[in-house]
């Protein structure tokens, strides 16, 4: 019967969710009920003890985030497929491993041309 | 009763998505959307799918969204207004396939599962290894045109964004 | 192996095209990194396609259609002639295109190597015996062309065509992916030949999920191919890519986009013929009329043969309509015919764009047969071609595909598409009467080069030895689809 399927073996997994989103709500909660209140201007200014804040905090971000970014979600994504991969291996046999080895060097050109091309240096 | 739980919950966070002013804001729901996904597919049976959604969308892609919505300086365009005039177009469309997907949802024939993996023989072996042994002998030709896809998103990112305008 | 399941090399051989293809990608994109003459790169591009072509060729040979990776990949006649157009298209975008990119300021080895990959997305898609292989096929196509459509940085419009074709793209995408879901929920598989048998078997022929997983694949491939009212995004992205991109892409998706249609509703939903057909026949009178009518208003040449590519999906809808293997082979025939047309009169194109001119207005045209009769001449012929007069191939392929409407008693549809031809005239003549019979504002030189007049010479007289002989081309056709 389709629905009626629950995943008990990640009952741990939502005790641990559970336990993090109590911290942090608690924590939030919590606070103004205990922690001391004494407001004055020197308190209140982003580091009191720094400098002065300059301008917004929100900045446009140099291009550069953006490829390492990018790079990082495909890397991401191949590391994705070694994991069933991994779990299988045993079963796939040396067939497996070749056919692995073809999509980690599809992807290794990649790699030497992104180096080459120099996007990952910080200029 | 769980599925309702997902659907409403995925429902009520893409409309806090879309129509949050800050687009931080945005991006942070869109992170609890993610999560419920991964939920919605735990509760379907598919583990792995579940384990894809953390880390690949709430852990790189939602990265990439941060990084790109710092790119562009978004400020000015929050004091406007979020929704064109062609929001009540946008309705209209929404409700006729709204209808035509509800109307012809409950014409799906449930038919039985085909092949030798039932959701027993998964659960038997594991979600991982059933995933493993058919992505890897199968779907090879699949799985090894992901490479070439994954191949051209790098040479797109390193062209488009790396090279100085001349 | 524990999983019982082996490879041999008879699976490899069907694919050794697609191999070809993609070594040399991998070969061009680090060649790149180390020769700095971007001709060289171009040239191995051309080697590579040309030993893939060559592959495709010996694999013709095969009288059997040929299945590996276990149903997910068909070779048959078919597919081995998309693939030929496939390749002619990448080697003459490539031969259009090396002076070109010098001129855009834009000579990239990646260029090459995208255009190889772009072209390996296709012939997957042609060879595509899953829902699976043909979804990730069209990715590794549009991606790549996607990117090509943004490589001229510094120009704003080719940044809007990279975002309009991806923006669009990925939402035409996005209902392939729905109709792929609803087509496996309502079938239990991907597999093409499978789900003819599944809808028989369970009896599912006339559920409206069915058809709703017919028309998103229809509306996703709509898109591709730009039929109204999915053109949206095409004579925008035609408009701002790279006019050599913007040959490319006329003929390339747009044959790929064909092949999937042909595969999947002759093959998959074969036994719906009437329900699609009742789809597409609309589609086909709306793209015919409103790329002819909307064309005639253009100024920018780049957008009137946009609409005029538009148009010509209309027409070769027509032999998809028909529903007969003789209509396929007519659509097929008008593919071939319709490159080397278009390539024709977009390598003319190029020749007008020079350092500091665009030459894209219609006006640009003005007198140019007197400084330029042989280029003049040359256009001259690809304008007839795509108008469909006699004695050029353009009227051959029309021929053809309006012959196999009638033959299936869609008469009022050919006549329909014949009044629109003849509208379409009026635009495509608009140049002659430019280039013929107006004086010149100013004189423009050319930019030639040897590729260039190579690829000229080819389509111009491809155009007029299938336009006086179409059985050369008709032969090879149905020799590849009826087997």
């Amino acid at each position: 019967m389709p629905g009626t399927y629950v995943p008990s073996d990640y009952f741990p997994v939502l005790v641990i969710i559970l336990i993090a989103a109590s911290v942090g709500l608690g924590a939030l909660l919590v606070g103004p009920l205990v922690r001391p209140r004494r407001r004055y201007k020197q308190k209140l200014s982003a580091y009191e003890s720094g400098n002065p804040p300059v301008g917004e905090a929100r900045q446009k971000f140099s291009v550069k985030y953006y490829i390492v970014a990018m790079l990082f979600v495909v890397f991401d994504v191949e590391a994705v497929f070694l994991y069933p991969w991994a779990v299988a291996y045993d079963k796939l046999g040396i067939f497996g491993f070749i056919e692995m080895m073809l999509f980690i060097f599809i992807l290794l050109v990649g790699y030497i041309y992104v180096w080459k091309k120099g996007a990952f240096e910080w200029e | 009763m769980f599925f309702a739980y997902f659907a409403g919950m995925l429902t009520v966070l893409s409309v806090l998505v879309v129509t949050r002013r800050n687009p931080v804001h945005s991006v942070l729901w869109m992170l609890v959307l993610f999560v419920h996904i991964a939920g919605l597919y735990l509760f379907l049976n598919a583990e792995f799918m579940a384990a894809i959604q953390i880390i690949v969308y709430a852990g790189a892609i939602l990265v990439l969204f941060l990084f790109v919505i710092m790119l562009l300086d978004l400020k000015k365009d929050e004091s406007v207004r979020k929704f064109q005039n062609q929001w009540f177009l946008g309705l209209v469309i929404g409700l006729i396939f709204m209808v035509v997907l509800v109307s012809t949802a409950s014409k799906i024939t449930v038919i039985p599962p085909l092949g030798e993996y039932s959701v027993d023989a998964i659960k038997s072996e594991g979600s991982m290894m059933t995933i493993g042994k058919i992505l890897y002998t199968e779907y090879l030709l699949p799985f090894e045109i992901a490479s070439l896809l994954l191949l051209v998103a790098i040479i797109g990112a390193v062209v488009l964004a790396k090279r100085r305008i001349e | 192996m524990d999983t019982g399941f082996s490879i041999s090399l008879l699976d490899i051989r069907p694919i050794v095209p697609e191999i070809t293809m993609v070594c040399a990608g991998l070969i061009l994109l680090l060649l790149d990194l180390v020769v700095r003459k971007k001709e060289v790169v171009a040239f191995v591009g051309i080697v590579g396609a040309i030993v893939a072509l060559y592959g495709t060729f010996k694999l013709y040979g095969l009288s059997e259609p040929q299945i590996a990776f276990s149903n997910m990949f068909i070779l048959d006649g078919y597919a081995n002639f998309f693939k030929l157009i496939f390749y002619l298209n990448v080697i003459m975008t490539i031969g259009i295109s090396v002076k070109y990119m010098k001129v855009e300021k834009a000579s990239y080895g990646e260029y090459y190597a995208l255009l190889l990959f772009s072209t390996t997305g296709m012939m997957i898609m042609a060879s595509a015996g899953d829902l699976i292989v043909l979804y990730l096929g069209l990715e590794l196509m549009a991606l790549s062309t996607y990117i090509l459509a943004g490589l001229l940085r510094g120009q704003t419009r080719s940044n809007e065509a990279a975002l309009k074709y991806f923006f669009l793209g990925a939402f035409s995408s996005a209902f392939l992916l729905y109709g792929i879901a609803l087509t496996y929920g309502i079938t239990g598989t991907t597999n093409i030949s499978d789900i003819a048998v599944s809808l028989l078997t369970l009896d599912i022929v006339g559920n409206p999920v069915t058809m709703l997983g017919i028309i998103f694949i229809i509306v996703a491939f709509g898109f591709k191919i730009a039929l109204i009212p999915f053109h949206m995004w095409a004579p925008d992205v035609y408009e701002g890519a790279p006019t050599s991109v913007t040959a490319f892409m006329s003929v390339g998706p747009k044959a790929a986009g064909f092949a999937v249609l042909g595969r999947v509703l002759f093959d998959a939903f074969g036994v719906m013929q009437v329900q699609w057909v009742s789809i597409l026949i609309p589609l086909a009178v709306l793209t015919m009329a409103g790329g002819s009518i909307i064309a005639l208003a253009q100024t920018n040449i780049k957008r009137m043969l946009a609409y005029s590519s538009i148009a010509h999906a209309g027409y070769m809808l027509l032999g998809i309509i028909a529903g007969t293997s003789i209509g396929l082979t007519s659509t097929v025939n008008y593919l071939m015919i319709y490159l080397f047309m278009n390539m024709g009169a977009f390598a003319i194109v190029i020749m007008m764009r020079r350092e500091g001119f665009q030459g894209e207005n219609i006006e640009d045209y003005m007198g140019l047969a007197k400084d330029h009769p042989l280029a003049s001449a040359l256009m001259l012929v690809f304008m007839f071609s795509l108008a469909g007069i006699p004695p050029t191939a353009g009227f051959i392929g029309k021929f053809y595909v309006f012959m196999a409407a009638i033959h299936e008693g869609y008469t009022y549809l050919a006549i329909i598409a014949v009044v629109f031809s003849a509208v379409s005239a009026f635009f495509y003549l608009r140049i002659v009467v430019y280039m013929y019979m107006k004086d010149p504002k100013e004189s423009v030189t050319l930019t030639t080069s040897p590729s260039l007049s190579i690829v000229l010479a080819v389509t111009a007289m491809m155009v007029l030895i299938l336009g006086i002989f179409p059985s050369i081309l008709l032969n090879l056709v149905r020799y590849s689809i009826l087997g």
